[in-house]
Protein backbone atom coordinates (compact mmCIF):
# COMPACT_ATOMS: atom_id res chain seq x y z
CA UNK A 1 0.00 0.00 0.00
CA UNK A 2 1.24 3.55 -1.13
CA UNK A 3 1.76 6.47 1.74
CA UNK A 4 -1.34 8.40 -0.66
CA UNK A 5 -3.56 5.58 -0.86
CA UNK A 6 -3.51 4.98 3.27
CA UNK A 7 -6.16 5.60 4.71
CA UNK A 8 -6.80 5.47 8.50
CA UNK A 9 -9.19 2.92 10.08
CA UNK A 10 -10.85 4.11 13.12
CA UNK A 11 -13.47 2.13 15.20
CA UNK A 12 -15.65 3.92 17.25
CA UNK A 13 -17.58 2.12 20.28
CA UNK A 14 -21.12 4.01 20.79
CA UNK A 15 -23.65 3.64 23.10
CA UNK A 16 -27.39 2.45 21.58
CA UNK A 17 -29.01 5.39 22.89
CA UNK A 18 -27.32 8.50 22.36
CA UNK A 19 -24.55 7.96 19.90
CA UNK A 20 -25.41 5.86 17.83
CA UNK A 21 -28.71 7.58 17.81
CA UNK A 22 -27.12 10.76 16.62
CA UNK A 23 -25.13 8.77 14.43
CA UNK A 24 -28.29 7.83 12.64
CA UNK A 25 -29.98 11.44 12.83
CA UNK A 26 -26.67 12.47 10.92
CA UNK A 27 -27.69 9.91 8.08
CA UNK A 28 -31.00 10.71 8.20
CA UNK A 29 -30.07 14.51 8.30
CA UNK A 30 -27.80 13.86 4.60
CA UNK A 31 -24.87 15.15 6.56
CA UNK A 32 -21.38 13.67 5.22
CA UNK A 33 -18.60 12.66 7.15
CA UNK A 34 -15.37 10.56 6.70
CA UNK A 35 -16.11 6.82 6.02
CA UNK A 36 -13.04 5.68 8.08
CA UNK A 37 -14.62 5.41 11.25
CA UNK A 38 -16.67 1.97 11.56
CA UNK A 39 -19.53 2.27 14.05
CA UNK A 40 -19.55 -0.47 17.02
CA UNK A 41 -23.04 -0.08 18.86
CA UNK A 42 -23.37 -1.13 22.51
CA UNK A 43 -25.50 -1.03 25.13
CA UNK A 44 -23.86 1.90 27.00
CA UNK A 45 -20.64 3.25 27.36
CA UNK A 46 -20.63 1.91 31.13
CA UNK A 47 -20.25 -1.45 28.83
CA UNK A 48 -17.22 -0.91 26.87
CA UNK A 49 -14.48 -3.24 28.68
CA UNK A 50 -10.76 -1.64 28.15
CA UNK A 51 -10.12 -5.29 26.85
CA UNK A 52 -12.30 -4.07 23.60
CA UNK A 53 -10.20 -1.25 23.01
CA UNK A 54 -6.64 -3.34 22.89
CA UNK A 55 -8.14 -5.85 20.75
CA UNK A 56 -8.93 -3.08 18.03
CA UNK A 57 -5.62 -2.08 17.74
CA UNK A 58 -4.59 -5.45 17.89
CA UNK A 59 -6.50 -5.87 15.14
CA UNK A 60 -5.49 -2.98 13.41
CA UNK A 61 -7.56 -0.09 14.30
CA UNK A 62 -4.99 3.17 13.67
CA UNK A 63 -7.60 5.62 15.70
CA UNK A 64 -10.51 4.70 18.45
CA UNK A 65 -13.64 6.68 19.11
CA UNK A 66 -15.44 5.81 22.29
CA UNK A 67 -18.83 7.54 22.56
CA UNK A 68 -21.76 7.95 24.85
CA UNK A 69 -24.73 10.36 26.54
CA UNK A 70 -23.78 13.00 28.26
CA UNK A 71 -23.16 12.99 31.98
CA UNK A 72 -26.87 12.88 33.41
CA UNK A 73 -28.48 11.86 30.36
CA UNK A 74 -27.27 7.97 30.66
CA UNK A 75 -30.59 5.85 29.76
CA UNK A 76 -29.56 3.46 32.71
CA UNK A 77 -28.83 6.52 34.86
CA UNK A 78 -25.22 6.10 36.00
CA UNK A 79 -23.55 3.93 33.29
CA UNK A 80 -21.65 6.70 31.84
CA UNK A 81 -20.22 7.73 35.29
CA UNK A 82 -18.83 4.57 35.76
CA UNK A 83 -17.18 4.99 32.51
CA UNK A 84 -16.09 8.34 32.96
CA UNK A 85 -13.86 7.30 36.29
CA UNK A 86 -12.33 4.53 34.06
CA UNK A 87 -11.52 6.03 31.01
CA UNK A 88 -9.50 8.90 32.92
CA UNK A 89 -7.42 5.52 34.00
CA UNK A 90 -6.88 3.69 31.24
CA UNK A 91 -6.71 6.85 29.34
CA UNK A 92 -3.46 7.55 31.78
CA UNK A 93 -2.13 4.11 31.35
CA UNK A 94 -2.30 4.39 27.86
CA UNK A 95 -0.40 7.21 27.91
CA UNK A 96 2.10 6.17 29.95
CA UNK A 97 3.09 2.51 28.24
CA UNK A 98 3.22 4.97 24.75
CA UNK A 99 0.43 5.25 22.93
CA UNK A 100 0.48 8.41 21.61
CA UNK A 101 -2.32 10.73 22.51
CA UNK A 102 -4.84 11.05 20.37
CA UNK A 103 -5.47 7.54 19.00
CA UNK A 104 -7.52 6.94 21.24
CA UNK A 105 -10.50 9.45 22.20
CA UNK A 106 -13.65 9.91 23.68
CA UNK A 107 -16.57 12.18 23.62
CA UNK A 108 -20.35 12.71 24.33
CA UNK A 109 -22.65 12.82 22.20
CA UNK A 110 -26.27 12.81 22.36
CA UNK A 111 -28.86 11.69 20.03
CA UNK A 112 -30.05 14.96 18.58
CA UNK A 113 -26.40 16.23 18.28
CA UNK A 114 -26.24 14.75 14.20
CA UNK A 115 -24.14 17.70 13.88
CA UNK A 116 -21.32 17.25 16.58
CA UNK A 117 -21.30 13.51 15.78
CA UNK A 118 -20.13 14.96 11.92
CA UNK A 119 -17.62 16.90 13.88
CA UNK A 120 -16.17 14.79 16.09
CA UNK A 121 -15.79 11.84 13.29
CA UNK A 122 -14.28 14.31 11.15
CA UNK A 123 -11.64 15.68 13.67
CA UNK A 124 -10.83 11.91 15.22
CA UNK A 125 -10.32 10.90 11.29
CA UNK A 126 -7.82 14.18 10.97
CA UNK A 127 -6.13 13.59 14.07
CA UNK A 128 -5.33 10.04 13.37
CA UNK A 129 -4.52 10.95 9.60
CA UNK A 130 -1.81 13.33 10.79
CA UNK A 131 -0.51 11.09 12.95
CA UNK A 132 -0.58 8.57 10.23
CA UNK A 133 -0.73 4.67 10.65
CA UNK A 134 -0.19 3.33 14.25
CA UNK A 135 2.93 1.62 13.99
CA UNK A 136 3.86 0.20 17.21
CA UNK A 137 0.91 -1.80 17.31
CA UNK A 138 1.37 -2.96 13.78
CA UNK A 139 4.34 -4.47 14.43
CA UNK A 140 3.48 -6.05 17.36
CA UNK A 141 0.53 -7.19 14.78
CA UNK A 142 2.88 -8.29 12.06
CA UNK A 143 5.26 -10.28 14.68
CA UNK A 144 2.33 -12.47 16.37
CA UNK A 145 0.31 -13.15 12.59
CA UNK A 146 3.90 -14.50 11.30
CA UNK A 147 4.31 -16.50 14.15
CA UNK A 148 0.75 -17.95 14.58
CA UNK A 149 -2.10 -17.41 11.44
CA UNK A 150 -5.35 -15.73 11.59
CA UNK A 151 -7.92 -18.48 12.04
CA UNK A 152 -10.27 -18.95 9.00
CA UNK A 153 -13.17 -16.22 9.04
CA UNK A 154 -16.44 -18.01 10.95
CA UNK A 155 -19.51 -16.34 12.15
CA UNK A 156 -18.09 -16.36 15.72
CA UNK A 157 -15.22 -13.70 15.32
CA UNK A 158 -15.81 -10.82 13.05
CA UNK A 159 -12.18 -10.36 11.85
CA UNK A 160 -10.91 -6.86 10.30
CA UNK A 161 -9.30 -8.69 6.87
CA UNK A 162 -7.13 -6.73 3.95
CA UNK A 163 -9.86 -7.11 2.24
CA UNK A 164 -11.58 -4.15 4.28
CA UNK A 165 -8.66 -2.30 4.18
CA UNK A 166 -8.63 -2.02 0.72
CA UNK B 1 7.32 -12.99 70.12
CA UNK B 2 6.17 -15.15 72.80
CA UNK B 3 3.14 -13.18 73.52
CA UNK B 4 2.40 -13.01 69.59
CA UNK B 5 2.72 -16.94 70.20
CA UNK B 6 0.51 -17.04 73.40
CA UNK B 7 -2.14 -14.88 72.10
CA UNK B 8 -2.91 -16.85 69.03
CA UNK B 9 -2.77 -20.72 70.77
CA UNK B 10 -5.09 -18.37 73.67
CA UNK B 11 -7.41 -17.43 70.74
CA UNK B 12 -7.11 -21.11 69.19
CA UNK B 13 -7.71 -22.39 72.12
CA UNK B 14 -10.96 -20.36 73.02
CA UNK B 15 -12.44 -21.68 70.24
CA UNK B 16 -12.96 -17.83 68.89
CA UNK B 17 -10.71 -18.73 65.28
CA UNK B 18 -10.17 -21.68 63.16
CA UNK B 19 -6.48 -21.40 62.14
CA UNK B 20 -3.67 -18.69 62.54
CA UNK B 21 -2.34 -17.50 59.36
CA UNK B 22 0.95 -16.58 59.92
CA UNK B 23 4.76 -16.47 59.28
CA UNK B 24 7.35 -19.24 60.02
CA UNK B 25 10.75 -19.66 60.24
CA UNK B 26 12.32 -21.44 57.91
CA UNK B 27 16.52 -20.46 58.02
CA UNK B 28 17.80 -17.62 59.80
CA UNK B 29 17.25 -14.96 57.10
CA UNK B 30 13.68 -16.63 55.54
CA UNK B 31 10.19 -17.03 56.23
CA UNK B 32 7.25 -18.83 54.62
CA UNK B 33 3.15 -18.66 55.29
CA UNK B 34 2.05 -21.25 58.05
CA UNK B 35 -1.31 -21.65 58.65
CA UNK B 36 -1.38 -22.50 62.29
CA UNK B 37 -4.60 -24.90 63.60
CA UNK B 38 -2.60 -26.01 67.09
CA UNK B 39 -0.94 -24.74 69.98
CA UNK B 40 2.73 -26.26 68.80
CA UNK B 41 1.96 -24.46 65.29
CA UNK B 42 1.63 -21.08 67.36
CA UNK B 43 5.21 -22.17 68.68
CA UNK B 44 6.60 -21.28 65.12
CA UNK B 45 4.86 -18.22 64.68
CA UNK B 46 7.32 -14.87 64.28
CA UNK B 47 7.46 -11.74 63.15
CA UNK B 48 10.67 -10.09 61.47
CA UNK B 49 11.95 -7.97 58.46
CA UNK B 50 12.18 -11.19 56.65
CA UNK B 51 8.36 -11.04 56.92
CA UNK B 52 8.21 -10.59 53.08
CA UNK B 53 4.89 -12.19 52.07
CA UNK B 54 1.37 -10.64 51.84
CA UNK B 55 -0.91 -13.01 53.73
CA UNK B 56 -3.80 -10.97 53.13
CA UNK B 57 -4.00 -13.38 49.53
CA UNK B 58 -4.99 -15.74 51.78
CA UNK B 59 -8.19 -14.28 52.48
CA UNK B 60 -9.68 -14.47 48.91
CA UNK B 61 -8.94 -18.25 48.25
CA UNK B 62 -11.73 -20.36 48.19
CA UNK B 63 -9.45 -23.40 49.75
CA UNK B 64 -9.06 -21.45 52.66
CA UNK B 65 -12.04 -20.10 53.63
CA UNK B 66 -13.15 -24.07 53.93
CA UNK B 67 -10.65 -23.72 57.17
CA UNK B 68 -12.91 -21.88 58.87
CA UNK B 69 -15.71 -24.75 58.94
CA UNK B 70 -14.88 -27.20 62.11
CA UNK B 71 -16.92 -29.56 63.48
CA UNK B 72 -19.53 -27.68 61.93
CA UNK B 73 -19.25 -24.23 63.25
CA UNK B 74 -18.24 -21.78 61.17
CA UNK B 75 -15.15 -19.95 63.10
CA UNK B 76 -13.24 -16.75 62.37
CA UNK B 77 -9.61 -16.80 60.89
CA UNK B 78 -7.16 -14.74 62.03
CA UNK B 79 -4.11 -13.61 60.20
CA UNK B 80 -1.08 -11.63 61.25
CA UNK B 81 -0.62 -8.46 59.33
CA UNK B 82 1.79 -5.69 58.41
CA UNK B 83 0.56 -2.94 58.58
CA UNK B 84 0.31 -2.57 54.64
CA UNK B 85 -0.75 -5.89 54.35
CA UNK B 86 -3.71 -4.23 56.66
CA UNK B 87 -4.41 -2.08 53.51
CA UNK B 88 -4.85 -5.34 51.76
CA UNK B 89 -7.77 -6.88 54.22
CA UNK B 90 -9.20 -3.35 54.00
CA UNK B 91 -9.47 -3.50 50.22
CA UNK B 92 -10.96 -7.03 50.11
CA UNK B 93 -13.80 -5.45 53.52
CA UNK B 94 -14.52 -2.58 50.61
CA UNK B 95 -14.76 -5.01 48.02
CA UNK B 96 -17.18 -7.30 50.03
CA UNK B 97 -15.13 -10.23 49.65
CA UNK B 98 -14.87 -10.86 53.70
CA UNK B 99 -16.61 -9.29 56.56
CA UNK B 100 -14.68 -7.57 59.03
CA UNK B 101 -16.46 -9.45 61.98
CA UNK B 102 -14.82 -12.91 60.12
CA UNK B 103 -11.71 -11.79 60.88
CA UNK B 104 -8.84 -11.03 63.61
CA UNK B 105 -5.80 -8.95 62.08
CA UNK B 106 -2.95 -9.45 64.37
CA UNK B 107 -0.50 -6.95 63.27
CA UNK B 108 2.61 -5.34 64.31
CA UNK B 109 4.60 -1.81 64.37
CA UNK B 110 6.39 -2.23 61.25
CA UNK B 111 9.74 -0.66 60.27
CA UNK B 112 10.10 -2.08 57.09
CA UNK B 113 11.23 -5.00 55.35
CA UNK B 114 14.00 -6.40 53.25
CA UNK B 115 14.08 -6.72 49.27
CA UNK B 116 14.49 -10.09 49.28
CA UNK B 117 15.77 -13.62 51.39
CA UNK B 118 18.95 -13.78 53.07
CA UNK B 119 20.14 -10.06 53.44
CA UNK B 120 20.93 -7.98 55.93
CA UNK B 121 18.46 -5.27 57.06
CA UNK B 122 19.50 -1.48 56.35
CA UNK B 123 18.80 1.11 54.19
CA UNK B 124 20.09 -0.47 51.01
CA UNK B 125 18.32 -3.46 51.38
CA UNK B 126 14.87 -1.93 52.24
CA UNK B 127 12.44 -3.08 50.43
CA UNK B 128 11.56 -0.70 47.09
CA UNK B 129 7.49 -0.40 48.92
CA UNK B 130 8.60 0.39 51.98
CA UNK B 131 10.41 3.61 51.18
CA UNK B 132 7.32 5.90 50.66
CA UNK B 133 4.96 3.84 53.25
CA UNK B 134 3.67 6.04 55.93
CA UNK B 135 1.36 3.81 57.49
CA UNK B 136 4.00 1.83 60.12
CA UNK B 137 1.14 1.41 62.78
CA UNK B 138 -1.55 -0.54 61.59
CA UNK B 139 -4.67 1.57 60.60
CA UNK B 140 -7.27 -0.99 61.62
CA UNK B 141 -6.48 -4.08 64.23
CA UNK B 142 -7.78 -6.42 66.89
CA UNK B 143 -3.97 -6.68 68.49
CA UNK B 144 -1.06 -4.72 67.80
CA UNK B 145 2.70 -6.16 69.13
CA UNK B 146 6.15 -4.97 68.28
CA UNK B 147 7.96 -1.64 69.36
CA UNK B 148 7.90 1.08 67.57
CA UNK B 149 11.67 1.17 65.74
CA UNK B 150 12.45 3.90 63.02
CA UNK B 151 12.72 3.21 59.36
CA UNK B 152 15.88 3.88 57.29
CA UNK B 153 15.52 6.77 55.01
CA UNK B 154 16.62 6.36 51.46
CA UNK B 155 15.70 8.03 48.21
CA UNK B 156 12.62 6.77 45.97
CA UNK B 157 14.06 5.07 42.82
CA UNK B 158 10.66 3.85 41.86
CA UNK B 159 9.59 7.50 41.60
CA UNK B 160 12.72 8.38 39.94
CA UNK B 161 12.19 5.89 37.25
CA UNK B 162 8.35 6.81 36.73
CA UNK B 163 9.71 10.43 36.29
CA UNK B 164 11.98 9.44 34.09
CA UNK B 165 9.93 7.75 31.70
CA UNK B 166 7.60 10.16 31.41
CA UNK B 167 10.02 12.58 30.16
CA UNK B 168 10.48 9.74 27.51
CA UNK B 169 8.98 10.57 24.20
CA UNK B 170 5.58 8.20 23.14
CA UNK B 171 7.68 5.90 20.86
CA UNK B 172 10.49 5.48 23.87
CA UNK B 173 8.14 4.70 25.46
CA UNK B 174 6.81 2.03 23.95
CA UNK B 175 9.88 0.43 23.34
CA UNK B 176 10.55 0.20 26.68
CA UNK B 177 7.65 -1.54 28.07
CA UNK B 178 7.50 -3.86 24.26
CA UNK B 179 10.98 -5.02 25.59
CA UNK B 180 9.89 -5.35 29.79
CA UNK B 181 6.63 -6.97 28.55
CA UNK B 182 8.58 -9.29 26.16
CA UNK B 183 10.38 -11.13 29.34
CA UNK B 184 7.16 -12.16 30.23
CA UNK B 185 6.51 -15.86 30.61
CA UNK B 186 2.71 -15.72 30.91
CA UNK B 187 3.12 -18.23 34.19
CA UNK B 188 0.65 -15.96 36.00
CA UNK B 189 2.84 -15.58 38.99
CA UNK B 190 1.32 -11.43 39.57
CA UNK B 191 -2.13 -12.71 39.51
CA UNK B 192 -1.92 -15.51 42.19
CA UNK B 193 0.27 -13.17 44.71
CA UNK B 194 -2.00 -10.32 44.61
CA UNK B 195 -4.63 -10.33 47.12
CA UNK B 196 -6.85 -8.08 44.91
CA UNK B 197 -7.01 -10.65 41.84
CA UNK B 198 -9.06 -12.93 43.35
CA UNK B 199 -11.34 -13.43 40.10
CA UNK B 200 -13.04 -16.79 39.94
CA UNK B 201 -12.59 -16.37 36.35
CA UNK B 202 -10.27 -14.25 35.28
CA UNK B 203 -10.61 -12.60 31.74
CA UNK B 204 -7.27 -14.50 30.24
CA UNK B 205 -8.59 -17.41 30.85
CA UNK B 206 -11.83 -16.64 28.83
CA UNK B 207 -11.61 -18.35 25.36
CA UNK B 208 -14.86 -17.19 23.25
CA UNK B 209 -13.82 -15.38 22.00
CA UNK B 210 -10.18 -14.87 23.34
CA UNK B 211 -9.55 -11.57 24.50
CA UNK B 212 -6.28 -11.52 25.64
CA UNK B 213 -3.75 -13.59 23.98
CA UNK B 214 -2.49 -16.67 26.02
CA UNK B 215 0.72 -17.30 24.05
CA UNK B 216 4.03 -15.65 25.95
CA UNK B 217 4.17 -13.46 22.75
CA UNK B 218 4.55 -9.50 22.36
CA UNK B 219 1.08 -9.40 21.50
CA UNK B 220 -0.32 -11.21 24.45
CA UNK B 221 2.15 -10.14 26.41
CA UNK B 222 1.40 -6.57 26.14
CA UNK B 223 -2.19 -6.91 26.67
CA UNK B 224 -1.81 -8.87 29.32
CA UNK B 225 0.08 -6.64 31.44
CA UNK B 226 -1.99 -3.80 29.91
CA UNK B 227 -5.67 -5.47 31.63
CA UNK B 228 -4.06 -6.42 35.22
CA UNK B 229 -2.31 -2.92 35.35
CA UNK B 230 -5.87 -1.43 34.71
CA UNK B 231 -7.79 -4.15 36.47
CA UNK B 232 -5.89 -2.90 39.43
CA UNK B 233 -6.16 0.81 39.02
CA UNK B 234 -7.61 2.70 41.67
CA UNK B 235 -7.35 -0.52 43.61
CA UNK B 236 -3.55 -1.44 44.20
CA UNK B 237 -2.61 -1.29 47.88
CA UNK B 238 1.33 -1.15 46.59
CA UNK B 239 2.43 -4.27 48.56
CA UNK B 240 4.65 -4.83 45.59
CA UNK B 241 3.93 -9.00 45.48
CA UNK B 242 3.42 -9.04 42.00
CA UNK B 243 7.01 -7.78 41.34
CA UNK B 244 8.93 -9.82 43.95
CA UNK B 245 6.85 -13.02 42.23
CA UNK B 246 7.74 -12.28 39.12
CA UNK B 247 10.71 -14.91 38.03
CA UNK B 248 11.57 -12.68 34.74
CA UNK B 249 12.08 -9.32 36.91
CA UNK B 250 9.06 -7.13 35.46
CA UNK B 251 9.14 -4.00 36.48
CA UNK B 252 5.58 -4.15 37.63
CA UNK B 253 5.55 -1.58 40.32
CA UNK B 254 6.44 0.76 38.13
CA UNK B 255 2.71 0.61 36.15
CA UNK B 256 0.84 0.08 39.65
CA UNK B 257 2.60 3.35 41.49
CA UNK B 258 2.15 5.16 38.55
CA UNK B 259 -2.12 4.28 38.74
CA UNK B 260 -1.49 4.86 42.75
CA UNK B 261 -0.28 8.24 41.99
CA UNK B 262 -2.86 8.97 39.50
CA UNK B 263 -5.92 7.63 41.78
CA UNK B 264 -4.05 9.70 44.75
CA UNK B 265 -3.51 13.53 42.49
CA UNK B 266 -7.14 13.09 40.61
CA UNK B 267 -9.24 11.60 43.43
CA UNK B 268 -6.91 11.61 46.66
CA UNK B 269 -7.99 8.71 47.25
CA UNK B 270 -5.90 6.06 48.11
CA UNK B 271 -6.81 1.70 48.21
CA UNK B 272 -7.38 -0.11 51.20
CA UNK B 273 -7.33 3.66 53.92
CA UNK B 274 -10.48 3.55 55.45
CA UNK B 275 -13.52 0.94 55.87
CA UNK B 276 -16.11 3.99 55.69
CA UNK B 277 -15.66 5.11 52.19
CA UNK B 278 -16.76 3.52 48.88
CA UNK B 279 -13.94 1.97 46.11
CA UNK B 280 -12.85 4.45 43.77
CA UNK B 281 -14.06 2.63 40.62
CA UNK B 282 -16.56 1.21 42.08
CA UNK B 283 -18.57 4.30 42.75
CA UNK B 284 -18.97 7.96 40.96
CA UNK B 285 -18.95 11.26 41.40
CA UNK B 286 -21.70 14.03 39.30
CA UNK B 287 -18.38 16.37 39.68
CA UNK B 288 -15.90 14.26 38.26
CA UNK B 289 -13.87 15.79 35.60
CA UNK B 290 -15.29 16.10 31.95
CA UNK B 291 -12.00 17.36 30.64
CA UNK B 292 -11.15 13.97 28.73
CA UNK B 293 -14.16 13.79 26.80
CA UNK B 294 -14.94 15.87 23.71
Amino acid sequence: MSEEKWEPKIVAFVCNWCTYTGADLAGTSRLKYPTNVKLIRVMCSGGIDPVFILKAFERGADGILVSGCHPNDCHYNAGNFHARRRWEFFDELLKFLGIEEGRLQFSWVSASEGKKFVDVVTKVTNDVKAMGQFKAYKDLNDEFTAKFPEPVLNEKEIIMSEEDAK
Amino acid sequence: MDDLRKYAAELLEKGEVAAVIGYQQVSEKRTKPIIAKTAEDCAKLVFNEYCLNNLAVYLTKARVKELRRVNGAVLKLAITAKPCDVHGIVALIQESQLKREDVTIISFNCAGVVKDFGMDFNGETLATKCVPCDTHKPLYSDMVFGEEKETPKVSDEVLAKIESIEKMSAAERFEYFKAEFDKCIKCYACRAACPLCYCQRCITDKTIPRWVESSAHSRGNFSWNVVRAFHLSGRCIGCGECERACPMDIPLSLLNRKMVIEAKEAYSYISGRSLETPTLVGSFDVKDSDELFM
